[in-house]
């Protein structure tokens, strides 16, 4: 509690002036409000999931289930392309987020110390990669006829691995930290590689936790790169697959396929929806255990080093 | 120790070789990032010569023929330019006022919240949204505004017509900002919140001592002193206002063309004609139109936040 809240509250105690009633009951509202705003896909996204195909089709979506049913569930897990599309998703997830940690921590430590000469240098050329770029043909040459990267895995983890953004702000985490500490390890004689080991990075704990996060969202929510460069549906990341969902005929026609249906008689509609609660499930749960990171975080980063 | 170093400077020189020599290993880890972005960001820069060329697979980027303008002529003659770059920029514009003015009033609520359970749950739902990929919000999209979809119920509850969304563009660009508030607002209050809780208390103390009261205090006192946040924020993101976002707005509208009046922006636009493989030379003359501009506008609003701020300057 800050001392605005405190004093705050102390006033209240005094006396609840008309003011105070107004104001407190249009925050409540607008906040209950926007709130619904924010959490009403989300419910209508389950209630779906779990109606029958019949009364979506005759009555439309829902916001709670008139009959409840978990055959769109069961269809997503016995087609089994979930699981597969889960694997890679999974996989660009964590090798994505371990190697480009790797990365941005290698160039932003350095970058976060002032005896190197060239800093100046370095930060201006990544620096300038955030205001000008080459776009999508060249970079789409690149990677599909130069480095024929198409239908690899890798496709979705290495174009992606350094961004730029993150790696400033990883900077300016470092440049918090004192440099009383470096420099004593440094006259102990230790290297910089066991300084960065053995003195930075055990107290950067919460700046590489918040970049780590955001490394690991942006891989785990990506299609875009899936989208141009893997024709095979089972190398498709969660994102790339529930997106095929929505657009093609084709993905459903699979799905028939493998489970063995008429293509009429499939329940698209929740299948849809279900896949989606899937696909967002894991989000879901992790995210009230890792929120207080995103929200530090740009509050660090956006202090200017 | 000093004397030491001294004698190794002398050694070494300090050159760019010496500066190398001596602090081998930080620039040997800097090495990796510095590749890549040569690799990843520079040779595609490098790249946007195809704009000047008559491209073909075989020949690729730096053997195909050059043909001067040709590409540009062909750009410019043609009126999706006119249309494509005013939605990217008129749709951004909508994005920047509607989501800064949403996040404000949010944030501005947020303090005045009492109950600290309120206001952590409430906080944790309207950031939600942002970790949600527009794969998934273009997947519940339809059953929101679809043809079953709850607006279509309502308005059929109030015995009103139903509108085909996805088939007429006119609510598009609404439905767009509407989707922006839903997934940045809750997030862009983040930034807000943290800048008011740092106000000086004391300035409100002594409001509050001359009677003001609480509308007062965030009227006369908050939003003035929030004022330059607001600005600085604003004028940065202004300086990508030439960049359409292709995440948000390809997942959203695809390759429903009905929607393209109102809807396309420069990169979906770039993304369409690579796919169609026709004149990648073409596609790539979009992207040079759009980096350059995009390139003097960064300058542009870069120079006008230093010119008000200097410390909130990027460069």
């Amino acid at each position: 509690m800050t001392m605005r809240d405190i004093n705050q509250v102390k006033k209240i105690k005094k006396k609840k002036g008309a003011d105070a009633i107004v104001l407190d009951t249009i925050v409540v509202l607008v906040i209950s409000a926007f709130c619904l705003f924010c959490l009403i896909p989300f419910v209508m996204l389950v209630a779906t999931s779990f109606e029958t195909e019949i009364n979506i089709l005759r009555e439309g979506y829902k916001l709670w289930p008139s009959q409840f049913t978990t055959k769109a569930y069961q269809m997503v897990f016995d087609a089994g392309q979930i699981g597969k599309a889960y694997g890679v998703t999974i996989f660009i997830t964590i090798m994505g987020t371990l190697i480009s940690m790797l990365v941005t921590i290698m160039l932003a430590y350095p970058l976060s110390i002032n005896k190197i000469k060239y800093k100046t240098q370095v930060t201006f050329f990544i620096y300038f990669t955030m205001l000008f770029n080459g776009g999508l043909v060249p970079t789409y040459l690149l990677i599909s006829k130069y480095l024929d990267m198409r239908n690899n895995i890798w496709v979705m983890i290495i174009p992606v691995l350094l961004n730029p953004w993150n790696m400033f702000m990883m900077k300016n985490f470092f440049r918090s930290i004192p440099e009383e500490l470096s420099e004593a390890a440094y006259i102990d004689g230790a290297h910089d590689l066991q300084i960065l080991r053995k003195v930075i990075l055990p107290v950067s704990v919460p700046g590489l936790a918040t970049i780590g996060l955001f490394y690991a969202l942006g891989y785990w929510n990506q299609w875009y790169n899936a989208m141009l460069y893997i024709d095979h549906s089972s190398l498709y990341p969660l994102q790339y697959y529930i997106m095929n969902l929505t657009r093609s005929i084709d993905a459903i026609k699979e799905m028939a396929r493998m489970t063995g249906q008429a293509i009429g008689s499939l329940p698209s509609n929740s299948i849809r929806m279900a896949t989606t609660v899937v696909t967002i499930g894991p989000i879901i749960f992790i995210y009230p255990f890792v929120q207080k990171y995103f929200t530090s975080g740009i509050m660090v980063g956006s202090i200017k080093g | 120790m000093s004397r030491n170093l001294m004698k190794n400077k002398q050694f070494i020189g300090k050159g760019l070789i010496g500066e190398l020599y001596k602090r081998k290993l930080l620039y040997a880890m800097m090495s990796v990032g510095i590749i890549w972005t040569l690799i990843f960001a520079y040779i595609p820069m490098a790249g946007l010569v195809v704009a000047f060329k008559k491209f073909n697979y075989t020949d690729g980027i730096f053997k195909s023929p050059w043909t001067g303008f040709d590409n540009f002529k062909f750009l410019f003659a043609n009126k999706d330019l006119i249309n494509i770059t005013y939605n990217t920029v008129y749709i951004n514009l909508l994005f920047i006022l509607f989501s800064t003015a949403v996040s404000v009033i949010l944030a501005l609520l947020f303090v005045e919240i009492k109950s600290k359970v309120f206001k952590r749950v409430s906080q944790s739902i309207v950031i939600l949204p942002y970790f949600i990929s527009w794969a998934v919000v273009s997947m519940f999209l339809q059953g929101l505004i679809g043809d079953r979809g709850l607006i279509n119920q309502l308005f059929a509850g109030l015995g009103m017509e139903k509108i085909m969304f996805y088939k007429e563009d006119t609510y598009w660009r609404a439905i767009l900002v509407m989707l922006r508030i839903w997934q940045g607002a809750g997030f862009g209050t983040i930034i807000y919140i943290a800048t008011i809780t740092g106000f000086d208390t004391e300035i409100y103390e002594a409001a509050r001592i001359d009677g003001a009261n609480r509308f007062q205090l965030i009227s006369k006192l908050t939003i003035p002193m929030l004022k330059t946040t607001i600005v600085m924020l604003t004028l940065m993101s202004i300086g990508g206002i030439f960049r359409g976002d292709f995440g948000m707005i390809y997942a959203l509208i695809g390759d429903n063309s009905l929607l393209y009046r109102k809807t396309d922006v420069i990169d979906t636009y770039v993304y369409r004609a690579l796919r169609q493989n026709s004149n990648l030379g073409f596609s790539t003359a979009v992207s040079f139109y759009q980096s350059t501009v995009g390139f003097v506008i960064v300058l542009a609003s870069n120079w006008l936040t230093r010119k008000l701020d200097p410390d909130s300057a990027l460069f």
